[in-house]
């Protein structure tokens, strides 16, 4: 039981991280239909900022951890959101109108040139960073000594993505940005007949998704202490897998696959074999699949002739 | 990294215009490199992190992208925007099924000769052998993405199982190649039947999601199940193919002593140019005699329209199966010839990237064009090769590559078609007009 407990913290904060991610994914599948396979690697980009501004950070002497923080989460934000609005400029804005696999063609391609972009600028070796955040408490110690941790660092994680959830709610419920975005996932020719700036929300919410990456990038440097050059890919496929499990284009979903996944993986871990965690996930994916073939808070597509 | 302007947007003239979109390109671009450039990072010996700076890159690569969109701007200004023709005007078309009927074969003729022209550079022939693998996954997978209009994003994943079959059996049991050919088809093929069966309910990006997910369980079984594969260390000491039996080897058995001819390393070379040849042009027979079989009209339908196609009897479940199937046991011959050819298989040559590479070269091809599969094939992998030296750089290179050939030409290189069924005379439309199915 507290094996199983520890396991559940665990989980959680792992999945906080996928649904950071994840809600990058289906927004932009929600707008523009597309899959952005570069967003995994947007998210490695936004490690790799925070890494080099605490570097930066720590070099000018700086000691208080919360002002180190606050200044490292908003320039990875800022810079990473930046690549998110160019990546939508270059490579998928003029392919808007095009067919429905040259996007996404276009994407791979984007996603292969940040990858390697990064290796190239800052070398194929693994960055370790010393622990910032150390400390936690203890939940409860049984009688043979196991004992249930919950650190300082997971409560982070945890905290900061519910305070993001919010204000991402907030932003897409009640601001005029966020019903420009319901409007163009609606229907894009209508919200530009009524004065909605397609373009602009379009960018908006690229922008919005690589912040979000950012963070998560950031929380996973915290979390893990160490990024590379790929860890991109595999965080974004478990993300992408995350997002089309809760239902590609919901919100809600995305956050809720992305802590399923957390999840899943963490107790197969636990309980069965390390080395086939991600086999675990993308199996119940496609399991999932089958029983609801558009995840599980997601609409069914209805084709009309 | 320069940002073009969009078609919405009024054109910029005058040389105010001009350096301020220069300018701002320069600014986003020194935001964007400021801190992954201009930062080096680097783990010391002991674990400890330090950087050191690189402003000289930043300044330089600041001051290409400032260049860069003022040529490109001019460029723009000077070429103006072209409408998109959806038919194909007479001229053009005449001249481009001129070209078409002749290219074809002239570059058949030509592979056909290409061990007798480049006999003595074992590099090309190595070269030419890596480019006909690919021409094959890509007819291979065409029949699935082209034809079917399903998105097959783990096609590498059959490739694998075909390399994987030849392998084990070949090391474990002995079995010879010709005998491991057709087993590993039909093993890829029942894979693919297996992939196909949960996904038939499955449209569109869901699919692409699943076939992924698909790619990826494989290729992590593989490195797992240490017992059965070997892990990351893969499979060594896989036989070289015989001809039908016959070794081509130095010893007294060999092809060569038989035909009372010197031995030499290059027939080994030429046999295995031929094979996979013979291998990718019997794909390319079968995916044309398909198409005119019932089987292949129903792909094509299916890609067209699913609804239509389930209102006029065709049989989707069996439609989807079949495709998945054929594109399948293609990847698995290739998968053999792979493994036979190289004599070391490992988890490393089976990731997306291959997939990737695979799907790139069907979707620059023009999607249903076989010669555009080809050309593509040779355009991709020959220009792969060309930064050979720049190890880093290759992949930077080819993603840019890919984003730059989708804005240029989302299409493919082979924009038209013939259609497969017509009322009077075949008319080549633009690929504009073919659907690509919603999986």
């Amino acid at each position: 039981m507290d094996y199983f407990a520890q396991q559940l913290i665990n989980g959680l904060v792992l999945g906080s991280i996928y649904g950071l991610i994840a809600i990058g994914y289906t927004m932009v599948y929600g707008i523009v239909g597309m899959i952005n396979f570069a967003h995994g690697d947007v998210f490695m980009i936004g490690g790799f900022i925070a890494l080099i501004t605490f570097l930066i950070l720590i070099s000018l002497g700086l000691t208080a951890i919360p002002l180190i923080l606050l200044v490292v989460l908003l320039v990875s934000m800022a810079i990473t959101a930046l690549y998110g609005w160019t990546i939508e400029r270059i490579a998928y804005r003029p392919l808007r109108h095009s067919f429905r696999l040259a996007p996404m063609l276009s994407a791979i391609g984007m996603s292969f040139v940040l990858t390697n972009y990064s290796q190239v600028a800052q070398g194929a070796r693994v960055k370790p960073i010393p622990p910032f955040i150390t400390g936690g408490y203890t939940l409860h110690e049984s009688q043979d000594g196991f004992v249930i941790q919950l650190s300082n660092i997971q409560i982070m994680v945890v905290i900061t993505t519910i305070v993001l959830l919010a204000i991402f709610t907030w932003l897409v419920s009640r601001t005029r940005l966020g019903r420009d975005m319901r409007a163009c996932e609606q229907d894009q020719t209508m919200a530009a007949l009524l004065g909605v700036d397609v373009d602009r929300t379009i960018s908006m919410t690229f922008v919005i998704g690589a912040a979000l990456a950012a963070v998560a990038g950031l929380m996973y440097l915290l979390y893990y202490g160490l990024v590379d050059f790929f860890m991109g890919f595999v965080a974004g496929i478990k993300a992408f897998t995350a997002a089309v499990l809760g239902g590609i284009g919901s919100l809600p979903g995305a956050m809720l696959g992305g802590l399923a996944i957390g999840l899943i993986e963490t107790f197969w871990s636990a309980y069965f074999s390390v080395e086939y965690k991600d086999v675990a996930a993308f199996s119940i994916l496609i399991v999932v699949l089958i029983f609801m073939p558009t995840g599980l808070l997601g609409r069914p597509e209805v084709e009309k002739v | 990294m320069t940002i073009p302007s969009t078609n919405t947007a009024k054109p910029a003239t005058g040389i105010p215009a001009l350096l301020k979109t220069a300018f701002i390109n320069a600014l986003v671009a020194l935001v964007l490199f400021s801190l992954m450039v201009g930062i080096r990072t680097e783990a010391g010996p002991d674990g400890q992190l330090t950087y050191w700076t690189r402003f000289g890159e930043v300044a330089a690569l600041v001051a290409v992208v400032f260049g860069g969109s003022i040529v490109m701007e001019l460029l723009r200004q000077w070429i103006g925007s072209t409408g998109a023709e959806k038919l194909v005007p007479p001229a053009v078309q005449s001249g481009i099924s001129f070209i078409g009927r002749y290219l074809a074969p002239a570059l058949l003729i030509f592979t056909l000769l290409v061990p007798v022209i480049f006999y003595d550079q074992r590099y090309i022939l190595d070269l030419a052998i890596l480019v006909l693998t690919y021409v094959m996954l890509g007819w291979g997978l065409n029949v699935v993405v082209g034809l079917a209009g399903l998105l097959d994003l783990g096609y590498v994943a059959f490739y694998a199982v075909g390399a994987y079959s030849y392998g084990l059996l070949a090391t474990n049991f002995g079995w010879s190649f010709w005998i491991c050919l057709p087993l590993a088809g039909i093993l890829a093929a029942f894979w693919g039947v297996l992939l196909g069966f949960p996904v038939l309910r499955l449209r569109g990006d869901y699919l692409a999601i699943v076939t992924l997910a698909f790619g990826e369980i494989i290729r992590l079984v593989i490195i797992n199940w240490q017992d059965l594969t070997g892990g990351p260390n893969g499979v060594s000491g896989i036989p070289r193919p015989s001809f039908f039996g016959i070794p081509l080897d130095n010893s007294d058995e060999g092809l060569a002593a038989r035909l009372g001819i010197e031995y030499s390393a290059t027939h080994r070379i030429v046999f295995l140019f031929y094979l996979i040849l013979a291998l990718a042009l019997v794909t390319n027979w079968v995916t044309i005699r398909l198409r005119r079989l019932p089987v292949g009209r129903a792909w094509e339908a299916l890609r067209e329209d699913e609804v239509a196609c389930r209102a006029l009897g065709i049989n989707t479940t069996t439609t989807k199966l079949t495709a998945f199937a054929t594109g399948a046991m293609f990847g698995g011959f290739a998968g053999a010839f792979f493994a036979t050819r190289q004599g070391f298989i490992s988890p490393e040559s089976f990731t997306f990237q291959e997939s990737a590479l695979v799907l790139a070269i069907v979707v620059l091809g023009g999607m249903g064009s076989q010669l555009g599969v080809a050309l593509a094939a040779l355009a991709m992998i020959g220009g792969f090769e060309l930064f050979r030296g720049l190890e880093s750089y290759r992949m930077l290179v080819f993603g840019m590559a890919m984003v730059l050939i989708m804005i240029w030409r989302p299409r493919g290189l082979v924009g038209h078609r013939a259609p497969t069924v017509y009322l009077t005379k075949a008319q080549a439309i633009s690929s504009d007009l073919v659907k690509e199915g919603h999986g």
